[in-house]
This record gives C-alpha cells, structure tokens and sequence, in this order.
C-alpha cells in the first residue's frame, strides 16, 4: 500500500507501523465517576467495519508522525490521511 | 579540548575510514561529523530561527529538505525537528555548542555518535540505490533529504548532488550490516 | 546435423551451433532456441514423467504455462528442479535432466501406479491414509514425501546471489507483445517514464510466434525498429526476462528479473535473478492469452500439444514435433496452424474440425464435424483415432496432434485485488473487467481482443487513456496495417464418453472423471472442487486445465460457465525461486545485526555471543580451561558480588526527554511519579499498558528540570518509544516535551560490585565527587572521565551490588572497556556476559522479560503500591478492576530446592504437596531459574497464587513434559540483601 503522507507525499506502507482505530485517541476522562467503564469501553469495543475505517498508522522508519488513515477496509483505498496530532487538537486533547 | 587519551573507533570499529571505490563508485565512511538534533519547544519556532539564522544565514529547511552552509548542514527530520551537522574537529561537544546558541526555544539531544554515515560518490548512482531503498531515486534533487528504509534499517539519504553525490545516514550499531548491503549492491551494478 | 525437425526460418541464429545435454545424450540447437524447441528439432518428443501416475509426457506448450516439460536444469548445486524447459534458453552446455522417473525416463519403476489409477482418483490420500493414527508418522507419510514432488533439490547452498530492487514508473507495461510495443512507443514518445517488461528473453509476443499478421511489412522489420526507438528513449526502461508475478495495493507490482538464467553461471558478484518492486502510477497488462486444450481420452501423449504452441515452433524456432501432423479445433485458429505448418513444408495429414461449418482448404484435409476421441503411442504418439459426424470411427497415424479450443486472455494480474472476471460468449472466454480505479487498465488479447490490428490499436489507446490520468498528453502513433480476423469458435469443450481417462489437468495428473467423482462426494463448490481434486493447485495453476474443469463442472450441474463462477488467481503469475525474496539476506546477512561497542574487544576474548533481538551480546566470556558455560558464567556472577564485573549495557533502549512538560509527561507515561525528582537523580519506573498489565522498565535520570533520559529494556526499545510518540501526539499534544532515541549515541557499562567505586574512581576526573555522600545511591550526573571525555554517570543497579552505569560518546566506548579492565586489574576484574547478569539479576528478585511477559500487573510484581492514584497515568484505571486487585491473584515469589541439587526449569508448574498434577490445581509457573553460586544451588522466581503470603511453605514444582517433580521452599524473590544494603554502601 501506498500512504499519501501530508508532509512528505506517497510513502509505502513498508515504512508505517499500524496501531489501529483512530478511536484511541479519544481517551476519556480518568477523573470522570464513570471512569472504569469509559476505559472499558475505549479499549476493548471498537467497531471493526467492513468499509471506511479511520485508523492509526506511525511512520517508524519516516519522520516518527502519527497519522490518522481513512482506509476502505475491503479495497484499501485511502481516502484521507492527516497528521494525529492535529485531529487530536481538533477533539480538544491540547486542553 | 579535552585531551584526554581515550582513542575514537569508527562505527565500523576501525581506527581510521574505511573506503571502498568499486566500478564508478566510491563508498567511504565519514566519522568527521558531529551531529545534534534540534527539537522546537512549543510556540518558540520563531525565536528558534531567530537565534539560528546568524549561524545558518538561512531558515530552517523544510520537511523533506537539507540545508548546506559553510560548515554547517541543516535537516528536516520530523515536525519540529532538525539534524545540525557540523565538523566533529570544530564541535567536539556539539549538542553543547548548540544548546548555548538555541537556549530554551528548544531542546538539544547528542546525536553524533548515533549514527554511521557512508558517503556515496559516483557518476550514476541510480542504479545502487534503486537496489537499495524504495525512495524514487531519478526524482531526488539536491538539497533532499528523508528517512527511509534500507533492508530493514532506518537511514536517512541527503541528496548532496542528485545522481552523484549522496550521504547515507544508518544506525551506528548496525554500520558492518549497512556497509555489507552498500557494498554488495555497489559490486552488483559496477 | 542438428535435428532432423528443423523446418526453413525462424527467429534462430543457424551460425551459433550450441551443444547440450538432457539425460546425460548430447544434442545440439541453435541460439534463439529453448531447451523444448531444441529437443523437438532433435525429435525428442518424450521429455518427462506425470505427477501423479508417472504417464510419459511431452511439451505441451510454448511458454510459460508449461504443465509438462518441467525438467531439473544444471547439475550440482545449481541444480534446479521444475524448471519449464518451453522458456529455458538455450546456452552453450546447458544440461538437464528429466525427472519424477527411476531409474530412466523411457522405463519408469513407478508408472505401476498407473496401473493402479482407479485407486488413486481424487481424494485418494484424504481417505486411505487416515487409520491407524500410529501409521502417519512412521509409513504413510515417509512413503508420501518419497512418491510426492517432481524435480529433486540438490541439497546444497545455492552458491548463486540475488538482489531486489525498486523501480518507480508513470505507466507499467506489461508485456511486449503488439499491443505492449504499441503502447510503449505511444507512451515512450509522450515523455512519460515507462517500463516495459516481457518475461520472454525477446520483444515481440506473439508477433514472434506468427507468419504474415502484419500486412504491410514484416514483423520482425516492425519489432526492429520500435525496439531502436525504446531503447534511443532515455525515459522507458526495456526489462526482458523480466515477468511481472503480482499486482498489489496502489499501483505496487512484483516483478523478477532473471538477470542470469541464460547464462550457465552468473558473472562475478552479479546476481542470478532480481526481485523488483515496481511503484506505477498506472498499469497496462498486455499479457495476451493462453490456448485452452479440448480434452478426449488419452490425450496426454507425448506429441499432443496446443496448436498455437505448434505454430509457434514452426514459425518461431523453426521446428516441428513430428513431419506428420494432425489439427484437432473447435475454431479458425486451428485452421491457422494448419496452413503455417503445410506451408513450412510439413505434412498436415487432417484437421479434425468439430464444428459444421468449417473453413476449406486446398492444402490438406478438413474433416467436419469430427471429434478426436483417442491416442496411440505410449512413449509417443504414432495415431489419433477420430469419429465423423455420422458415428464411424477411424485412425489416422500422425507423430504430433495440435488441439486448438480457443484462446483464453491472460486475466491473472487482474485478479490479484480480487477482481473477478466476467464471461465473454463472443469469444467463450473470461475477460478482466474494468477495474475501478482504473490503475490497471488491459489491452491486445489479455483483454479479449484477439486481432492483430485490435491488439495494436488497443495497445496505444491504453497507453492514451492511463496518461490521460496522469495529465499527459499522448498522440496515437502510425502503426502497421494488421490481420484483423474475427473469432469464430464454437464453444466445445470436451470429447464425451468413452471409459478411459481424459486429462484436464496434466501437471496435478486430474482427469475429467476426478471431477466428476468429487462433484459425486459432494464437493460442489468450484473452490472445492478444486482443493479436493487439486485441479489447478500444481506450479502452473491450471493455466490450461481451469476452464476445461469448469465447463465439466457446468455440464454436471446443468449450469452455464459464469454460473459455475471462477476460482481466484493468486500471485505469482509464474513460479518464482524462494532465493529471489530472500535477495540479499541470507546466512550472516539474513537480516542486519547490531553490534555494541565493546564487540571487538569482546571477540577479541573470545567471548560467546547470543542473538538478543538483533544485538549481538556477549553472553559469557570463558578462560582458558574453562570447558562448560557454566563454570565461565558461576566465576563472572562470584566475581561481581566479591570485587567488581563490568558488563556493556548499552543494548537498554535510551530515549531523550525534554520540554517544559517532561515531568507531566512522564507522570503521565510512568504507573509512579515522576515530577518530584530532584534534577541529579534516578528514579526507577513502571510502564503499564492501558488495559493495566505492566509494558516495560527502566530507569528515569533527571538531569535538568527540563530533561531526563529514560532507559528501557533491549527487548522493548522500539515500542516504548513509539508507544511514547503515541502519548505525545495523539493524547497529549497541548504538552511542550520533545522525544529523540540516543540508544546508538553512548557507549554504556555497568561497574558493579564490592569495588566499583574504587575503579571508578581510577577513571573519573578528580573534580567529580562520586563517593558515596558525594554521589548517592540513584545519583547521576554529567562528568569527564580519563582527563576530559564527556560521560554520564548513572548509580543505578541490576545485579544488586554497589554499580554505576557509565555511558561515553559510541566511539570511545572501545578505548574505555579497554581502561575499564586495565584500571581494574588490581581488583581482579572481570567482564560478564548476559548470562551472569541474567543469575545476578535472578539472585536479586528483579523482574525482566520472562516476569513483564504481558500478563503481569504491577501488584503481581509486588509493585502493586507504586501505582499512584494523586495523578493520572496510563493504565492507572482499569489496573483499578477488582478483577486485577484480588487478593488471591498471582504474586511474584522465589523458590528455593527443597533437596539443594535438584534443578528447577523455567517454564515449569507449581502444585500445591499432595494434590493431583493437573491443570484444575495449577498454582502458577516458573518465569526464570538458574543456578546461583551465591546460594550454592538452583533458584527461580515465580508467579504463585496468594504468593505473598506462602513464604516458607513447600510447594511442587511440576515439569509433565520430562516428568519432573521436585518439592521447593517458597520464599522473597530477593535471594541477597532482600533490605538493598550493598547498594547504598
């Protein structure tokens, strides 16, 4: 596979690590009185769909990024990739 | 200076370069370099250059991109992050050096003895690193620089002059596995 | 002189005499020729021995779909097996033997199975090696490995190298056929950078293989010049040998180059084959189309072959299987080889046309309606038996039999992303369909169009069209007027009745009543139809047997062939050598390995190396007289705790950390806290994962309010650190803190024992205090050693001894082990290997790799209380779930033998005295054990249910696998200085 690396253009997959859905990002609150079950939650049910999936690629042997892959899970097609960081400013995290 | 009487070994643990010419090309290992690698603090990517352009006497290149100044080569390695080289001669302790210059817009990390670097020299080098690495090699101009793959280790390629001139940066530890590889592609297309 | 079936013509070089050897006979052809058409022009029709039954088989084809002519090329260590002789070029001494045979191809001692073949019809190994179970191991499956297989191995290294590459392209053609030339000039002229690359040692495809396609010049004149022109272009690339094997994800494509197979051995340091990766922005397959065979009984005898294949030989290496031929076809282009061959001066005794409307000709006979529906001639054919349409039936003595059912394009590369071909009746064939994306666009006969001119025009609109993609403009080029005959076929796919065996599959040995039989036993699915009968399984994957197969399939089932459905092509289009994916990796340089810094100096002790990941470690270093590793390990373990050992860690991963935020971060990353430590100290801490069970170790030295270096363990380098840029990107990104791995950067040893820092005190500069109020246990700090060479220090501890951990610029590292051992000569110093620091670290009761196994929490390591709940850490919460905080869960134990020579294996299980071995009781296991010479005998740490409250009871340690059962002393996993005194001295 090839991924169209927002910074440095197409890459292959060869040099990317995969994590897994881009949910993880969305770590809940540990403070919250729901705590134990939103962890429950966040870890362990994630939909596995068959078609568009947002998920999580490091490129290890590039420039150490995170990215957020938006991948057909059946044809491979990528139709979006950005950096992690960013998205994960987008959902707050930087607060 | 230090003039302590601790010998330095190359990274292929020899005392003086190893240098192999092999057809039309020549791969010699280049222990004279000192490397720090700058880190920008958050928000100081500004005052970063700010302190860095009377040494530069230019911006910080950009991603995928190498600098080249007097005595001084700069590298994009990351978001935020660079490769400064410098002679190891004038640097002994480089991070140092660039700590006093950079101050706290960002961090500083010793990074000379991390890696080996081969410098490869030819009239045509695209044959041998089309062998080697998954980077399109014809489309490399000077001043390009990118981390990528070679069998399994993480280097770094600084196009110094495209299709003649180029530096491979590999991990130290690993220097007698990538000069195995570059020597053996360098012997299958002489 | 050589071959008496050498025809006039060809595209051979009849003034480069080349001579050979097949079967140990020497022969000799022409250069141009394969090894096939070099042995038909010496009328060597037999050429090999069936799979399955042992039948003598000849070539059936004329390329790289070759099911039969499969020999063992080269001899000694080059010996290669299955090679398909119809694409073996022909080189000076080329040797070659013909296999699956014993003790000669003409008498074969196995062709009794054959003899026996209604017991082994499909499914026959499935059913008759099942009973008794005690059989398989010792009878049945040496007597398979002995009878399965073709071509034998040579046993030795390949004494030949391989490389791989990567190739980047605007447009990827493959194949160089005319619609492959066409495109390639339509391409090559537009500027765009093209590959184009044909498996065949020569450019041209099947415009080699014909006579008079082209109408207006000839083909060989027209191959000629588009060749000069590619070659002039400096931006195509002409790759021959070259067959692309596999289409991947986005425009990525396998290809292997055989850089050195028509050679008999590669030029110095050069390779045999080269694997390449080809990244195309867009594709065009030109792969053109395969001949199908119309099987009949017995129509697998040596002289049968495809028509296509036929003319092929004729027109392209000038040869004919036999002076008296018969055409066997359900369509015109049977009729083609007929005329190519009465032509060339051969004798076409009859073409059998099953059709009812076939072409006339003045040159030889055409008998319509008419089935070919038998064979004679067992070592090689002498007469096919043939049915006219009114039911009577007749011999016709022949030495070679062409059988044209019509054409097949070559869909395979469309099919590797699960494209499905879709049932073209025109030309009853499978055809790609388009694919959606467009990167693999097809044309010429690959894609259906059969016609010379189709193929040619197809060709360059394709290249038009992918460049059209790409904002290329491309004009459509002055090509050669060409044939451009209709396809009339009609579809006949097999000879019905009779009671012999009629072959689908010749490579697999599947015959049309295999099918029927597994279609009997319920195997309906095509797919499984095909595991059960292996139909299309064998190297060449049924390239001329699948469609036979569906069409019996379809009849059984009163089905059209589209709705029997496809199986699916796979990668590799051909078969390609394990060696080609190895490329260079092999034996040392299997994959690159990491030395340490002290490595020459340790071989140079000769000490013993272990693989740890891909570190090369010294694992212990033996004196001279010293004949078991454990004599060497017992002296470096009482070394240390006695005087001083030093040992080079810096394998331990080193990640950098600074930022304004570095103390949040690692509060955040660490199970304990982090933001309190005084800058100058280190802090040992835990790593969990989310989900609460321990991820790795280390250590974190705080040398600025603003920088730390964190150490991990060698095993977890990598994922600590990526795991880290996880934190750091992705949950925390507001955070000011900045990671960078210095592993590689300094030369690290640990100094420990009694001694230690007098050692080190011969070795730091004089200004540095690291006495022990000076420079604490857990200090560290910046320095200089040996009169100026910057160094950190570190007073950390694995072995549980007074130690220090001193780390120098990678290139000193040498020079310092050297000064190391020299300073310590006074205190007998030694150096230990991985091994004595894995019993010191045991003696210790610190946890490693066998303890953070994954399945750990920190309480079970007896670190349950460092988990701070004042701050929010990574698996702080569900380290919460009560499941993980039970009381009677596992904790972290010692054991020591009841019976002090008895010897405890890790790995091994603890039963309660007294209760039945069995899973239903199990205790818990043995992470690590070793012999510790501190203690005079075995030790082991150990996970045990409510451990912490068993010390002093006895429990079993129980080994099913080699029956051990030994009684052990519970105990602390800290077998020495369990208060940590000798550390802080």
């Amino acid at each position: 596979m090839i991924i169209n690396h927002p910074l440095l253009g197409p890459r292959d997959a060869q040099e990317f690590v995969y994590l897994g859905d881009a949910n993880l990002i969305d770590r809940p609150d540990p403070s919250s009185s729901t705590a134990l079950d939103d962890f429950h939650d966040y870890l362990y049910l994630r939909d596995n769909p068959a078609g568009s999936h947002r998920e999580l690629w490091f490129h290890e042997q590039g420039d150490r990024s995170w990215l957020v892959v938006t991948r057909d899970t059946t044809t491979h097609e990528i139709t979006h990739v950005e950096l992690a960081s960013e998205y994960a400013k987008r959902q707050g995290r930087d607060r | 200076m230090s003039d302590h009487p601790l010998a330095p070994l190359t990274a292929l643990a020899r005392d003086t370069p190893v240098v192999e010419k092999i057809g039309g090309i020549t791969i010699t290992e280049n222990p004279d370099l000192a490397i720090a690698s700058l880190a920008v603090r958050h928000g100081r990517e500004l005052d970063l250059q700010t302190l860095l352009t009377p040494v530069l006497g230019e911006d910080l290149p950009g991603p995928g991109r190498a600098a080249f100044l007097e005595d001084t080569a700069a590298i994009w390695t990351g978001i935020g992050q660079w490769f400064l080289m410098s002679p190891v001669a004038k640097h002994p302790d480089y991070a140092w050096d660039m700590k006093y210059i950079v101050k706290d817009t960002a961090s500083v990390t010793e990074q000379t003895d991390g890696w080996v670097i081969f410098d490869v020299i030819g009239d045509s080098l695209s044959p041998l690193l089309e062998r080697i690495c998954n980077l399109n090699v014809n489309a490399m101009s000077d001043g390009d620089a990118t981390r990528c793959l070679i069998e399994h280790l993480g280097c770094l390629i600084i196009c110094r002059e495209s299709g003649r001139n180029i530096s491979i940066f590999g991990p130290r530890s690993s220097a007698a596995s990538l000069h195995h590889i570059l020597v053996t592609a360098a012997k299958s297309v002489a | 002189m050589s071959g008496i079936n050498r025809l006039d013509g060809g595209q051979i070089d009849r003034n480069n005499v080349l001579t050979f050897s097949f079967d140990g006979k020497r022969y000799s052809g022409f250069g141009g020729d394969t090894l096939v058409s070099a042995l038909l022009a010496n009328n060597v029709r037999l050429m090999g021995r069936s799979f399955k039954y042992h039948r003598p088989r000849g070539v059936f084809t004329a390329g790289s779909e070759e099911p039969n002519a499969l020999v063992e090329l080269r001899s000694g260590a080059r010996r290669e097996p299955n090679s398909r002789a119809t694409v073996a070029e022909l080189y000076e001494g080329l040797t070659a033997q013909s296999q699956n045979r014993f003790p000669s191809l003409r008498f074969d001692a196995l062709a009794f199975n054959d003899t026996l073949a209604s017991f082994l019809s499909s499914g026959f190994y499935y059913k008759t090696f099942m009973w008794p179970v005690a059989f398989w191991e010792k009878v049945y499956e040496p007597f398979i490995r002995r009878a399965a297989g073709l071509g034998r191995l040579s046993g030795e290294e390949d004494p030949d190298t391989y490389d791989k590459g990567f190739l980047h392209c605007d447009l990827l053609i493959v194949g160089a056929g005319p619609s492959g030339l066409a495109a390639a000039l339509t391409a090559g002229r537009a500027g765009a950078e093209v590959i184009l690359a044909e498996e065949d040692f020569a450019l041209g495809g099947r415009l080699l293989a014909e006579s008079g396609i082209l109408t207006d010049r000839l083909a060989s004149d027209w191959i000629e010049e588009v060749t000069a022109e590619l070659v002039a272009l400096p931006n195509v690339r002409l790759m021959t040998r070259t067959t692309v094997f596999g289409q991947y994800d986005h425009g990525i494509f396998g290809a292997v180059e055989r850089v050195s197979d028509h050679i008999p051995e590669p030029q110095p340091n050069k390779p045999r084959q080269i694997l390449w990766r080809i990244y195309s922005k867009r594709a065009l397959l030109n792969a053109g189309a395969t001949e199908r065979p119309i099987p009949f009984e017995n129509n697998d005898r040596p002289g049968i072959m495809l028509a296509g294949a036929m003319r092929a030989y004729a027109n392209r290496w000038a040869v004919t299987a036999a002076r008296n031929v018969v055409v066997f076809t359900n369509n015109d282009d049977g009729h083609r080889t007929a005329r190519d061959l009465s032509e060339k001066g051969v004798d076409v005794a009859a073409v059998v046309d099953c059709r009812h409307n076939a072409p006339t000709s003045a040159d030889f006979e055409v008998i319509e309606g008419a089935e070919v529906i038998g064979s004679r001639g067992r070592l090689g054919l002498k007469a096919v038996k043939m049915r006219f349409k009114d039911g009577s039936e007749r011999e016709i003595a022949c030495g070679a039999l062409g059988v044209a059912g019509g054409w097949n394009p070559n869909v395979h590369l469309t099919c590797h992303k699960r494209g499905r071909p879709e049932w073209n009746g025109d030309i009853s064939a499978f055809i790609p369909v388009k694919s959606e994306d467009s990167a693999l666009r097809v044309a010429g006969a690959a894609a259906g169009i059969f016609s010379t001119h189709g193929a040619l025009q197809s060709g360059a609109q394709g290249a038009i069209d992918a460049l059209n993609d790409l904002g290329i403009s491309a004009r459509f080029p002055a090509l050669p007027e060409a044939e451009d005959a209709p396809v009339n076929i009609a579809p006949f796919w097999y000879v019905k009745g009779g009671t012999g065996r009629a072959w689908l599959d010749l490579q697999n040995d599947v015959t049309i009543k295999d099918i029927n039989l597994a279609h009997q036993e319920g195997f309906r699915s095509v797919e499984h139809v095909k595991r059960y009968t292996t139909l299309g399984m064998a190297t060449d994957q049924g390239k001329t047997a699948n469609i036979g197969a569906l069409a019996v399939l379809a009849d059984i089932e009163g089905k059209s062939i589209p709705e029997v459905g496809t199986t699916i092509f796979r990668p590799p289009y051909t078969p390609v050598s394990i060696g080609t994916f190895a490329g260079r990796s092999r034996g040392k340089e299997f994959r690159p390995y990491r030395l340490t810094p002290s490595h020459k100096w340790a071989a140079e002790q000769d000490a013993v190396f272990v693989e740890v990941g891909n570190w090369l470690r010294a694992q212990w270093f033996p004196l001279k007289g010293e004949t078991h590793w454990r004599q060497s390990v017992d002296r470096e373990v009482i070394a240390v705790r006695k005087s001083v050992g030093i040992c080079d860690v810096t394998t331990l991963g080193k990640i950098d950390v600074q930022g304004a935020d570095a103390a949040e971060f690692l509060n955040h990353i660490y199970c304990n806290g982090f933001a309190k430590l005084p800058v100058g100290k280190t802090r040992y801490g835990l790593i969990l994962r989310e989900d609460g069970m321990a991820m790795d170790d280390g250590t974190a030295a705080r040398l600025a309010e603003d920088h730390f270096v964190i150490t991990t363990t060698t095993a977890n380098a990598v994922s600590a650190f990526r795991h880290m840029e996880f934190c750091r990107q992705c949950l925390w990104p507001g955070l000011d803190v900045q990671l960078i791995s210095t592993t590689e950067a300094w030369a690290q040893f640990s100094v420990a024992g009694p001694n230690a820092r007098k050692l080190m005190q011969k070795i730091v500069d004089t200004d540095h205090d690291i006495t022990n109020e000076g420079f604490p246990y857990m200090a560290c700090g910046e320095i200089t050693i040996c009169g100026g060479l910057r160094a950190r220090l570190f007073r950390i501890s694995f072995s549980g001894e007074l130690a220090y951990e001193i780390a120098v610029p990678t290139r000193y590292g040498d020079a310092l082990i050297r000064r190391l051992i020299e300073a310590g000569k006074e205190f007998d110093v030694v150096p230990y290997g991985t091994e004595a620091l894995g019993v010191l670290r045991i003696e210790k009761g610190h946890a490693a790799g066998n303890e953070l196994n994954g399945q750990s929490t920190a309480a079970m390591l007896g670190m349950g209380r460092m988990v701070s709940q004042k701050k929010d850490s990574i698996g702080r919460v569900l380290a919460g779930r009560p499941y993980l905080q039970r009381v009677d869960d596992y904790r972290l134990i010692g054991l020591l033998p009841v019976n002090l020579d008895s010897v405890i294996l890790a790995g091994a299980h603890l039963m309660n005295v007294g209760m039945e071995s069995c899973a239903a009781n199990d205790q818990g296991w043995v992470t690590s054990a070793a012999y510790s010479p501190h203690i005079g005998s075995s030790i082991a740490l150990a996970f045990l249910k409510k451990g912490d409250q068993r010390h002093g009871d006895v429990i079993r340690i129980v080994n099913p696998l080699s029956d051990g059962d030994i009684e052990a002393k519970v105990t602390s996993p800290h077998f020495i200085d369990p208060e940590g005194e000798r550390l802080r001295v």
